[in-house]
């Protein structure tokens, strides 16, 4: 047993939050250094500062990635992540996961492009279920009408949607855990992809389409081209459709988790479930309305990469759901519910991105790059619960 | 009498706001030491600085003639002080010789080889189990037992490992009148056995009764510790308060109407409640009594419409319903605030002023579901203002910052914001100060003077009495008897609670 004398704690530790911040204002003058850090750490900008660290700190050793091309490049491969992580942060703030956002990417793709595509081969596709009767040499299912993408992405929407509200369904009515439905989901929903196509990429889509994944608004003319290694185009796209699309979605987001009756619902429900029933809140309308969303933020994705690539992929997404979760959980939304922001989000998906893009350009394997992945991830997780930790004793010690 | 543990000039402080300030006391063997005080009075810090959870900005402890200073509650645990809380820390999907063990089994054998010794695992249980009076195979799974029951393997847990210090934090929050009588009982040979004790409760009535010496605390101060002889009930409440309370109950300023605002009919579920049959009038608070187990908190879900029943009806003025949900039973501005404010009254990590707009959010949807925020926060704390609950900013505090009976005014808050007119309230008391309670008395009084029903649901009869206009005491799941203001008594109420003539009277 020690003595009262040899004991000393350190002056951060009870720094106050929000009402007590008066209280704690000596101790933190006490040490100005430790609070900042706790401030910085706190805020809700954490994610984005550690961005803009990260990018400026690694542009020094890899002078590329402050190429504009690439800072372009980067940004084209923010939106599909982040309209698909936008759908998990409303999952993860009511308590849920929603593990078949990949699937319903690749089942959307699969059948948008069955839908509208111009030609398909008969060697390649002879082999699925559809061929003949549905789809033909002479493309997909509505290929000769002049509406067909409209229909075809429609449909798209449609069944993600359609596959969420299942999965909400699910979940509420026969009080199924979340992982176990919507693991199912996963699981059923890419072998369906895989069926439908014989396992082949669907090509031959039409440029009305694909315009959605790579159709610029704005360009910039940024000169020619500087380092040989990225290919790009001179002029590079600034707003382009899919951010367009992904920020539209973001904004709506944002607005419905922090404006609306529905998003404080959901907040309080992924906080306490039995005082949320109690308080009157249609708990089961609320948890299926929010997979229903998570399907379709899955669904938009689908159509930004699909158009983006061109092709319908029906392994659209299945090493997706790592960069799923882990932007979103970087971006301080909880696992454990009740917690989180499309803000966050957003600042996590580019803390993603940025992160993929530098152990790209570090060449590393992709079986290194996955396990840095897992390890961020799990840092991430580690800080969460710090951060939640710091708030608490700020409350109540 | 030698002392086992003394405190000397204990002082910590929280944010620069003093939650104990120089407290001395000293609790010998044989001796309890019973302690009160208001919520946040400073009991639970000090309890913390004993058990090592907190350490002390100066002052100093002492244990048994030696300086003890925790470090951790390993720490405490090893100086052989043990903490019996309100929540119990059993693990109740073990069996009540392994959780008595869980620290460390005897075993026999060695090396890979090393197995429990069953048999004196058993011996041992029974010997500790025989001591506090509980006649229980050690092999019981814990989940079976009833709270007085697990109160009391905790208590044979702590002679198992030998405490000379045995804290008691509301151990009698969960307990039937019989249950702790029989924990008073074993307390007290504890004490002649030369343990000693210190008791925490709100119930003064019991630590007048148990207590050799009391302690009293108010704003982390030591402000009365003399022989339990020298206070009456009177005496530690004034004490508590820094004030004299007149009364325990407010005067109750309106009478019953005779609109009969909620009816139930023949209210069944089989194996809960069986043909229950009420009238709920207007400005009337009608008190349901009775003991853990007898129905009374899943009447009062069923009636939400938290839970099914499977036969009868509800009549909610004048509607007959056969079945209810929770929406429609707001809607028909019916509130409940339930007996468990964490798992079910509150959202305890979000901010005050949505955890009052809850309910009522609907009503702050303008176009396109969007939240007049303004407007919510003005009814949110106009809402919290009228029961003068303590907060800071109601925007940015999480509700479970606050206090046990500032956490109850919350729940209040909220359902008053729906402007109920039937008030089921379970427990609505329980585990806060006399200050708070007699705040929610207040509130309870002019609702019923404001014409609502108050449907009071609690197991401490006294404060039906004091606030109730009738009484029906419900036992196994039935109604057992029925009493106007007139006909209150306690003999006879808890004779009906109890079923004449089968149970022991308190």
């Amino acid at each position: 047993m020690s003595t009262i004398d040899d004991r000393v704690q350190p002056a951060a530790v009870n720094i106050a939050l929000g009402p007590q911040a008066g209280a704690g204002a000596s101790q933190r003058a006490a040490n100005p250094l430790l609070a900042f850090l706790r401030r910085v750490l706190l805020s809700d900008y954490f994610i984005l500062y550690l961005t803009l660290v990260f990018f400026v700190g690694a542009s020094a050793f890899f002078p590329t990635l402050s190429a504009p091309g690439n800072i372009s490049n980067q940004f084209s491969n923010m939106w599909p992540l982040l309209a698909v992580a936008v759908g998990q942060t409303f999952v993860l703030i009511i308590g849920g996961i929603d593990l078949s956002q990949g699937s319903v990417m690749a089942i959307t793709s699969v059948v948008g492009a069955l839908i509208f595509t111009q030609v398909l081969d008969a060697p390649t596709f002879d082999k699925s279920p559809l061929w003949g009767t549905l789809i033909n040499e002479q493309g997909g299912i509505l290929a000769s009408n002049p509406n067909a993408v409209l229909f075809g992405v429609l449909a798209m929407l449609g069944l993600g949607a359609l596959i969420g509200l299942w999965n909400g369904f699910a979940i509420t009515r026969f009080r199924m855990a979340p992982f176990m439905v919507t693991l199912v989901s996963m699981i059923f929903f890419s072998a369906f992809a895989l069926w439908l196509t014989a396992s082949r990429n669907v090509s031959g889509l039409p440029e009305d389409f694909t315009r959605l994944g790579t159709g610029d608004i704005i360009s910039v003319y940024l000169g020619p081209k500087l380092t040989p290694e990225i290919p790009r185009r001179e002029i590079l796209p600034f707003i382009s459709y899919p951010m367009v699309i992904a920020v539209g979605l973001a904004v709506a987001a944002h607005i419905i988790l922090t404006r609306t009756v529905f998003g404080r619902q959901m907040f309080s429900i992924g906080t306490n479930r039995r005082t949320s029933q109690v308080s009157g809140v249609p708990s089961g309308r609320v948890v299926m309305l929010v997979y229903m969303f998570s399907g379709f933020c899955a669904a938009v994705a689908a159509i930004l990469y699909s158009a983006r690539l061109g092709i319908g992929l029906p392994s659209l997404g299945s090493n997706l759901l790592l960069d799923i979760i882990g932007a979103t959980v970087i971006g301080g939304t909880s696992l454990f519910g009740g917690k989180g922001s499309v803000k966050g989000t957003f600042f996590g998906v580019a803390f993603f991105v940025l992160l993929l893009n530098i152990l790209n350009a570090m060449r590393l394997s992709p079986f290194v790059i996955d396990a840095v992945k897992g390890v961020v991830i799990l840092l991430a997780a580690l800080l969460d619960i710090t951060r939640s930790r710091l708030i608490n004793r700020g409350v109540r010690a | 009498m030698t002392t086992v543990l003394e405190t000397r000039g204990l002082t910590k402080s929280f944010f620069g706001v003093a939650a104990v300030k120089d407290v001395s006391i000293k609790v010998s063997r044989g001796e309890i030491l019973g302690l009160i005080g208001q919520n946040g009075a400073g009991k639970s810090t000090l309890m913390n600085l004993i058990g090592g959870v907190v350490q002390p900005d100066s002052g100093e402890m002492v244990y048994q003639g030696q300086r003890y200073a925790p470090r951790s509650p390993a720490d405490a645990n090893a100086a052989r002080i043990a903490f019996i809380h309100q929540e119990l820390n059993l693990f109740t999907n073990l069996t009540i010789a392994e959780n008595i063990f869980i620290e460390g089994f005897p075993t026999r054998g060695r090396g890979p080889f090393q197995f429990v010794d069953r048999a004196t695992v058993r011996h041992r249980t029974r010997e500790v189990l025989d001591a506090v009076g509980l006649d229980l195979s050690p092999d019981m799974q814990v989940d079976r037992l009833s709270p007085g029951e697990r109160q009391l393997v905790e208590i044979a847990k702590a002679l198992y490992l030998d405490a000379s210090l045995i804290i008691l934090d509301e151990p009698t929050t969960s307990l039937t009148t019989r249950e702790t009588e029989k924990l008073f009982e074993i307390m007290r040979r504890l004490r002649d056995q030369g343990k000693a004790l210190i008791y925490i409760s709100h119930i003064l009535a019991d630590v007048l009764n148990i207590a050799d010496t009391i302690a009293i605390m108010r704003d982390g101060e030591l402000v009365a510790y003399e022989p339990a002889a020298n206070f009456d009930v009177n005496r530690m409440i004034s004490l508590m308060v820094g004030r004299s309370i007149e009364q325990l109950y407010p005067p109750r300023t309106s009478r019953p109407g005779r609109d009969v605002l909620l009816e139930l009919r023949g209210i069944s579920a089989k194996g809960i409640v069986e043909n229950i049959n009420l009238k709920l009038r207007q400005g009337e608070v009608l008190g349901v009594f009775g003991l853990m187990g007898s129905g009374r908190t899943e009447l009062a879900r069923m009636v939400f419409g938290l839970d099914p029943f499977e036969s009868g009806e509800i009549v909610i003025n004048g509607t007959p319903l056969k079945r209810t949900t929770a929406r429609r039973s707001i809607n028909s501005r019916m509130a409940f605030v339930t007996e468990n404010r964490r798992e079910e009254g509150l959202l305890m990590n979000i901010n005050i002023a949505d955890n009052i707009a809850l309910v009522s959010l609907p009503q702050f949807a303008r176009a396109l579901m969007l939240i007049d925020q303004r407007e919510l926060v003005d009814s949110a704390s106009s809402a919290a203002n009228a029961l003068q609950l303590k907060s800071g900013n109601i925007v940015v505090q999480p509700a479970k910052s606050l206090s046990g009976g500032n956490q109850q005014k919350v729940v209040v808050a909220k359902w008053l914001l729906s402007q109920p007119t039937i008030f089921i309230m379970d427990e609505p008391t329980r585990g806060i100060d006399v200050g708070a309670k007699y705040e929610i008395y207040s509130i309870i009084d002019q609702l019923a003077a404001s014409g609502s029903g108050v449907l009071f649901i609690s197991s401490e009869l006294e404060e039906l009495m004091g606030m109730c206009d009738r009484i029906v005491v419900m036992s196994r799941g039935e109604i057992y008897g029925e009493f106007t203001r007139e006909q209150f008594n306690e003999k006879d109420i808890l004779q009906a609670a109890f079923r004449e003539g089968e149970g022991v009277l308190a």
